[in-house]
């Protein structure tokens, strides 16, 4: 049942399993959706749905599955109320019913339309089986035939159905897609996959170790013994590169919750930030000033930082091609690089082990962008991620494997 | 399986999707996991839960430290060790040594339970994936004393998150899962009222147009929430604010936001404010 639900939700990258859907249908058996389509719009997606940034592409699909088949009474019967097959008359309503349903309608809001006939079906709940001409009244005279359930629910359903769709049609959830809105917050969660336990560096040995405990205990002739050992901790560290200026000013925002994020992710071993203008050339800056003083020599820096240092460079990568190419290029005039960027760029992914390039522009502007040469220049040299909670996902992903 | 169903109660409001989500997982016995901004109310809904169904509530809160095991059982190790030692208590009754967790206790109970595995996001990775079988089964085993811990009642489990990004996926798909969206106004005054039913009507609708203005500036590292408001709503009272100068003065901002730099960029907001005012009053 309702496979066409399953597929269009799959279609809109909802990760549907087979265990919900049969969870739904354990739903469904159960009548939790009380026999309504509003009932069902929030049980299926209750059940369905594992992520609010999912509920807007839920909304999309459930409305686009349902409305599909709204106008069309016939094709209701296999999708919509084959779960209320109590009362398969309700699919055919009639021209003359329908037309005096339609009229109803052009006369009354539709929330006072659902309202009346609402009460009419509480008025009249005793006699549903043969009251047929009450509701009738309403233009809706073969509902009332059911004794499965009190007609009106399923009046109500046929109603309230059209508010699901409604509600779904609002999509009211646009805002939590991932694609759309990051936090810092999201970006954390992404960073937390960024990590490797192990036992052997330094820090209080905390946790008991029973196994040894028992062997010093009996070594001591049952004298007791305990003995400790350190807890696992993280051994993931991190060099995280930004580019600031110039172009990169419209990614503040972006920038400043990654960089909140990272900071806040208290689990790294070590973290440790360096700052460049478009490109990386023979020094690199301390500060966001980016003054010379507080300054130190690229080659400093990797003969400090281990080669199993994750490497993070956040840039647009967009720039002019001297730049990158170029001795000299360095876009800061009393700047003289004697090596083109590019070679710079190149001896730092040669060094870590593990390196990604987030690009804070959107995936799909990358081949067409202003600036697409140099970024496809660097795309060469570094792994290249956008800079959305989906992108650092991939790109933590792709530094924890192992090389 | 319990008739009975969650309609919220007097001092927890419940929108229908969520009253919807809680009825399914009762009836379908599957965990219900609750996530949503920090502050929508996602700890009190277990108690709320508790409270309508009439059952007990066992609250179990993970921290970062927390494993697994800690929920099922712990076995005390060292006092066993000791008490052979010196020869106290019964050290060949291994049985006094197992203390029940929190989900060990809501397995045991005698009645179905309410379960709350609170902040499950602030556990290590693999903790969610640890408890698969046994929220799964709800049963465990424990080997020292080769018993089988197994529920009389499957508890109604409720689990939160503030982040459920990194749950695993296995994990997610035994859940039924239902997101607590900010409460829009109408909402809002509803649980302020909640709170505060003596409040004057006319500081409640400033209070939360100013609420509502400090809560979508741009750049803030922590958005005000609802408990926030209702502290506001307090303080406004008891100072005993003129309550048309709420939105334009904001007084005791500091207990609606928390952090330094979202007090600056509300501070920067409010003279941006006076200024354009004060221009159009030239004009004027």
């Amino acid at each position: 049942m309702f496979e066409g639900l399953f597929t269009a939700l799959r279609d809109e990258g909802v990760p549907v399993a087979l265990d919900e859907w049969l969870m739904l249908h354990e739903g469904l058996e159960r009548d939790l959706h009380q026999s309504t389509l509003s009932g069902f719009y929030l049980m299926s997606r209750a059940v369905l749905v594992k992520d609010e940034a999912h509920y807007d592409s839920f909304d999309i699909a459930f409305a686009r599955y349902f409305s599909g088949i709204e106008p069309a009474g016939e094709a209701m019967d296999d999708k919509v109320w084959t779960w209320l097959h109590a009362n398969p008359r309700f699919l055919h309503i009639s021209e003359d019913q329908r037309r005096r349903l339609d009229e109803m309608r052009d006369q009354l809001e539709l929330d006072e339309l659902l309202e009346k006939l609402k009460e009419k079906l509480e008025s009249q709940e005793e006699e549903h089986h043969g009251g047929s001409e009450h509701i009738g009244t309403g233009g809706t005279s073969p509902f009332g035939h059911s004794g499965y359930h009190p007609g009106g629910i399923r009046i109500g359903g046929q109603g309230r159905w059209r508010s699901a769709i409604q509600t779904a049609g609002e999509r009211q959830y646009r805002d939590l897609r991932t694609d759309h809105e990051i936090g810092s917050r999201d970006f954390g969660v992404a960073l937390r996959r960024l990590r490797q336990l192990s036992t052997r560096l330094d820090g209080p040995a905390t946790e008991l170790d029973v196994d040894d405990t028992i062997r010093q205990t009996a070594d001591h002739a049952g004298q007791l013994r305990l003995s400790f050992r350190r807890p696992r901790r993280n051994t993931v560290r991190v060099l995280l590169m930004l580019d600031i200026g110039g172009s990169m000013d419209d990614h503040i925002m972006l920038l400043d919750r990654l960089f909140t994020a990272m900071h806040q992710a208290s689990h790294f071993r070590d973290l440790q930030v360096r700052f460049f203008h478009n490109c990386v050339y023979d020094r690199v800056y301390l500060h966001p000033d980016m003054n010379p003083r507080t300054s130190e020599s690229t080659d400093h820096l990797l003969a400090q930082v281990d080669s199993d240092y994750k490497l993070v460079m956040v840039g647009d990568a967009c720039m002019a091609p001297t730049e990158l190419l170029a001795p000299g290029g360095a876009i800061d005039y009393q700047h003289m690089n004697e090596i083109p960027g590019a070679e710079w760029l190149q001896s730092l992914e040669d060094h870590f082990r593990h390196a990604a390039w987030l690009n804070p522009h959107p995936k799909r502007w990358w081949d067409t962008i202003h600036g697409a040469y140099t970024l496809g220049i660097v795309r060469q040299i570094f792994p290249m991620f956008e800079l959305s909670v989906d992108g650092l996902d991939q790109a933590v992903r792709h530094l924890m494997v192992r090389r | 399986m319990t008739n009975a169903s969650f309609r919220g109660t007097s001092d927890y409001i419940a929108s229908p999707d969520l009253q919807a989500a809680v009825n399914v997982a009762v009836s379908l016995e599957r965990p219900l996991l609750v996530r949503g901004e920090p502050g929508t109310g996602k700890t009190l809904l277990a108690e709320a839960v508790a409270e309508s169904l009439g059952m007990r509530l066992i609250t179990w809160p993970v921290k970062s430290t927390t494993r697994a095991q800690d929920g099922l059982y712990v076995y005390d190790t060292v006092q066993r060790l000791y008490d052979s030692q010196f020869g106290e208590g019964d050290p060949a009754d291994v049985a006094k040594y197992i203390r029940l967790g929190q989900l060990g206790e809501s397995f045991a109970a005698p009645e179905r339970v309410v379960l709350v595995i609170d902040e499950v996001d602030k556990a290590d990775l693999e903790f969610p994936n640890d408890l698969l079988w046994e929220l799964d089964r709800m049963s465990f085993h424990i080997p020292e004393t080769g018993e089988t811990v197994a529920a009389k009642q499957r508890p109604v489990v409720i689990i939160t998150s503030n982040a459920e990004k990194e749950l695993p996926d296995a994990f997610l798909r035994r859940c039924v899962f239902h997101y607590i969206a900010f409460p829009d106004p109408a909402q809002m005054e509803q649980i302020v009222r909640v709170h505060h039913p003596e409040v004057e009507e006319k500081l409640l609708r400033q209070a939360m147009e100013g609420f509502y203005l400090l809560r979508e500036l741009d750049g803030l590292q922590k958005r005000p929430s609802t408990s926030e408001l209702v502290d506001w709503v307090q303080a406004l009272a008891v100072g005993g604010i003129d309550p048309d100068t709420i939105v334009d003065e904001l007084p005791f901002m500091g207990v609606v936001l928390k952090k330094q730099a979202d007090l600056d960029i509300a501070r920067r907001h409010m003279a941006i404010r006076a200024r354009r005012a004060a221009m159009q009053q030239e004009r004027g």
